[in-house]
Order: structure tokens, then C-alpha cells, then sequence
């Protein structure tokens, strides 16, 4: 009743047009042959891909900064946010003469992300302080092993030659919100 | 006498090569025209619009491994699809495929033996089909096929009453059981000679005969000897590999069968209007009522599947109401306003 669209159920006696079924059933083939003449909705995958929307969440990246050194500093906040638990990293310090490869004194020496646990929310993203971590429109690929899908960094973080870019998903809009100090995630 | 026997020995392996080439396709033919039904493509990978679809499926039936269970019946477990697949082959027999060819002076029918008990044999043959359905079910050694064989079995004696039935009302109308001296009497249908087809004057007996070839094929609404939901996979959940695969394939053939026989008996055959009134050459007229033949068996193997598409599975009990109650009375009732009409 909190929906009003709850029915009353009347148990009647069928008509005899009822009973005869024949009715019913040329109006079910009538039905079925009007789908005969339909456009299929099928997408046929490989050679065909469906469009996605410009800020789809899909498969994670750890982005570089302009110098091409890794902006991640394992600071374990997008492994809290995870819903999914699906996040977890070793931190290690950087030492002398890796200015070039890590942003910071502290980098991630190991960052995996179980494929199979993520559930593709983007809270991750959205918890990073450092702007690192970012879901693409690239699909997670099949394997025939649960192993293939815990993703390490050689998956995870974009190559120096062959940006990923991320800029549908990092507008200005999206960085003023993660300087508002209301929220949790920059107290 | 040694050109007639190579003539028939011809003929027999055309209509034998081609039943299993429109069965093979029926299988096609299922998939895509479901696909369509449902909005979706279907089998496409294998050739261009997956035409090669069947030979796939025929290689995968035969290279599957072949398990005999241990507790079966052996020789009653291969016995089975045997016995399913010999009859569904043996009904094409009596089908006249189209009228006479004239060559070189020669008349050639295009039926393999013109039986004048035609219509009997047909039916004959085809409740033998059920003893395949039965044995293999009953050599299984399973209950969910033991099940599947007894509703196999006890659907086809109900339906069967019905469909002879039906088809009594017929013959009082032509007075042959001949299937080629019925389809004479269809001639022309429309032009000079005003021969409707059958179906004019029998649309109640069609209809129940209809109904019945639907149950004696175990197409759906009536299936129930192989519902998946209920029984695994019926008489056949014990079965792999080409065994199966030969049940499977008889029912195709069996639907093919029953669509020429439809064909044959309410639509007029071979025939095709205006037949007469165009003057063509007795040969051109025997080609193309055998083209338009396959037509007519053509759509009615889409209708058996456009209903398999449509309506769900019957229950077991409204499945015998159906038979006893309505069909059988229904032809009865059918028979005797046929008989009427032949006083008046």
C-alpha cells in the first residue's frame, strides 16, 4: 500500500473465450512475431565496444607527475577508504638518487589492487591527497586464474612514454572539492 | 524394371539427403529464429551468418566422448536413438514430394511408393517412434529419464486418439488414405477448377491435428518428456555424444515429417494456385509445386518454432485435459458435422 501499486487479486471464472486459450495464444504470437522485426540489442563485443561515459569507472591507474617520478606516497588512505578492501601497499623511503622515479621521501615499493574484490566505486580516488590514483574507461581484461587479477604496479602505474589521460575525471571542479576541509578525507 | 529400381534407389537417397539437410538446418534455423524472437542475433561466427552452424555442431556430437552407463540395458540403451531415428526417417516415405516428371516419353512420381493406406502407415510409423523415446528412456537405468519416458509414452497414446480422429473426418471427406490421391483432389485450388485446399473444409480438424503433431514431435507447449525445469533432460539425461545427438536430430526430422504431412493433407500439397491456367509445361508445374511444397513445410517448421518461442510449458495434468477432455470430444464432435454435410 506505501506504493500504491499493489493490485487486488480477483479469482474469477474464465470466459469461455478464455478457456478456449486460442485468443490468448494469437495474440502471444502476434507479440512474438512484432520482436521478429526488431532491432537486436545485441553489441557484438570484440569487434564492436559499447559506449561508456566520459567519466566510466574502470581499470585503475598510479599517475606520474610531469617529471615522469610517481606522485603515490603510500600514505594507506585509499586502502582505508576501500569499501572493498581490495587495496593494499608496502611503503618503503626513498633513497639517494631516486629524486627521479618517487615525488616524495616516501613511495609505495609494493601497491596491488585485487581486480576481483574492486567494486569500482572510486572512493580511492577520491580519498588520494596526492592525486595519484585515478579509475580509467579502460576495461579489466579476462584471465583464466584468480592470480591475474591482483594487479601490481607493473599494471597500475602509467608508463612515462604513454600518458594515461585522466583529465574527464581530474576537471577543477572535482580538485576545489577535495580542498573543502568539511570533508573527512582532508581533515 | 532395372532403370525403375535405380530410378527409386535415387530417389529414396535424394529424400534421405535431403531430411537430414533440412533437419541439420532446423537446428540453425531454431537458434537464429529464437535469437530473432528474443531480439538477439544468434550462432554467427561459424561461416557468414554462422550458415556452417550445423556442421559444428554434428563435429562436436561426434567427437564428444560416448559414456554407457554401467547399470543400463546396453543393448537396449543403443537400441533407442536407433529405433527414434529409423522411424523418423521411415514416414518420408509415402509423401508425394511433388507430381509426375516427363522424360523422354517416361513418367517419374516424385513419391517414393504411392501406398494406399499412406495416411496409416504415416501414423504407424510414427507411434513405433515413441518406443525409441520409451526403450532409451527405460534402459537408462535413471528415474529422471524412466519419468521422461513414461509422459513420453503416455502423451503420445492421448494424442495420438485425437490426431486419428481428426484425420477419420478427413477421409470421410475424400475417401482415400491415399496421400497422393488426396493431394489430387487439392488440385488447383484456386482458377478453373475450384479445389480449395483442404483446410477450407476442415479448419476444426486441422486445428486438432495441428495441436497433436505439436504433442506427437514434443515440441513445446508440449515437451514435457525432456523439460529441462523438471526432469534434467528426460528420456535423454543419460545420453552424450552422438546418441543425443540422434535423438535430438529425430525430432527435428519428426517436426519436418509432420510439417509435409500437414502440408500434404490441409494445404493442398504440391498444388499451387492458378496451376492449370498458365499453361506451362507438365514439368516446370511439377518443379515448382515441389518448390512451393518445401515453402509451405518451410513455414510450418518457423510455426512449430514461433510457438516454441511463444508459449510456456503445459502442466502434466492440464496436458491430459487437453487431450481427453477437449480434443478427443472436439474430433468427435467434428466427425460427426462432417458426416452431415456429406448427407446434405
Amino acid at each position: 500500500m506505501l506504493t500504491n501499486r499493489s493490485k487486488l487479486v480477483v479469482k474469477k471464472e474464465m470466459t469461455f473465450w478464455e478457456k478456449i486459450y486460442l485468443p490468448a495464444i494469437f495474440s502471444g504470437i502476434g507479440i512474438t512475431i512484432k520482436h521478429l522485426f526488431k532491432k537486436s540489442a545485441t553489441v557484438r563485443y570484440p569487434e564492436q565496444t559499447r559506449e561508456v561515459s566520459e567519466i566510466w569507472r574502470g581499470q585503475h591507474v598510479l599517475k606520474r607527475d610531469e617529471k615522469g617520478a610517481e606522485r603515490c606516497t603510500a600514505c594507506g588512505l585509499c586502502a582505508v577508504a576501500c569499501p572493498a578492501e581490495a587495496i593494499t601497499m608496502v611503503a618503503a623511503e626513498r633513497k639517494k638518487g631516486e629524486e627521479k622515479l618517487y615525488r616524495e621521501e616516501k613511495y609505495a615499493s609494493t601497491y596491488e589492487i585485487n581486480m576481483l574484490r574492486c567494486i569500482f566505486c572510486g572512493l580511492c580516488e577520491e580519498a588520494c591527497p596526492k592525486e595519484a590514483i585515478f579509475l580509467t574507461d579502460r576495461l579489466v581484461s579476462t584471465d583464466y586464474g584468480r592470480d591475474g587479477f591482483i594487479y601490481g604496479k607493473d599494471k597500475l602505474v602509467e608508463s612515462v612514454d604513454n600518458r594515461i589521460d585522466v583529465s574527464k575525471r581530474q576537471t577543477p571542479a572535482v580538485l576545489q572539492f577535495k580542498k573543502i576541509k568539511l570533508f573527512s578525507h582532508n581533515k | 524394371m532395372i532403370s525403375f529400381l535405380i530410378y527409386k534407389a535415387i530417389l529414396v537417397g535424394v529424400v534421405f539427403g535431403i531430411t537430414l539437410f533440412i533437419a541439420a538446418y532446423s537446428t540453425y534455423a531454431e537458434r537464429k529464429v529464437a535469437a530473432f524472437l528474443q531480439d538477439r542475433i544468434g550462432p554467427d561466427r561459424a561461416g557468414p551468418f554462422g550458415i556452417l552452424q550445423p556442421l559444428a555442431d554434428g563435429l562436436k556430437f561426434i567427437m564428444k566422448e560416448e559414456i554407457i552407463p554401467n547399470v543400463s540395458n546396453k543393448i537396449l540403451f543403443v537400441l533407442g536413438p536407433s529405433i527414434a531415428m529409423l522411424t523418423a526417417l521411415m514416414a518420408g516415405v509415402v509423401i508425394p514430394w511433388g507430381s509426375t516428371l516427363v522424360i523422354n516419353g517416361e513418367t517419374y512420381s516424385l513419391q517414393i511408393v504411392d501406398l494406399n493406406i499412406g495416411i496409416l502407415y504415416v501414423f504407424a510409423v510414427v507411434s513405433i517412434g515413441v518406443y525409441g523415446i520409451m526403450i532409451g528412456g527405460w534402459a537408462s537405468n535413471n528415474k529422471f529419464s524412466l519419468l521422461g519416458a513414461i509422459r513420453a509414452s503416455a502423451q503420445m497414446i492421448s494424442y495420438e486418439i485425437a490426431m486419428g480422429l481428426s484425420i477419420i473426418a478427413l477421409i470421410m471427406m475424400t475417401g482415400t488414405l491415399s496421400l497422393r490421391e488426396i493431394t489430387e483432389l487439392q488440385t488447383g485450388a484456386v482458377g478453373s477448377s475450384w479445389n480449395f485446399w483442404n483446410v477450407v473444409y476442415q479448419p476444426v480438424g486441422f486445428l486438432i491435428f495441428l495441436v497433436c503433431a505439436f504433442a506427437e514431435c514434443n515440441r513445446t507447449p508440449f515437451d514435457l518428456p525432456e523439460c529441462e525445469t523438471e526432469l534434467v533432460g528426460g528420456y535423454h539425461t543419460e545420453y552424450s555424444s552422438m546418441k543425443l545427438g540422434f535423438y535430438l536430430f529425430a525430432e527435428y526430422i519428426n517436426m519436418f515429417i509432420s510439417s509435409a504431412v500437414i502440408s500434404t493433407l490441409y494445404f493442398g500439397g504440391y498444388n499451387f494456385p492458378f496451376m492449370n491456367d498458365l499453361g506451362m509445361d507438365q514439368n516446370i508445374i511439377t518443379i515448382i509445386g515441389t518448390i512451393g511444397l518445401f515453402i509451405k513445410i518451410g513455414f510450418f517448421i518457423f510455426f512449430f518454432m514461433w510457438i516454441r518461442w511463444t508459449i510456456p510449458r503445459f502442466r502434466y495434468d492440464q496436458l491430459m485435459n487437453l487431450g481427453w477432455k477437449i480434443l478427443i470430444p472436439l474430433a468427435i464432435i467434428n466427425i460427426f458435422i462432417t458426416g452431415l454435410f456429406g448427407i446434405l
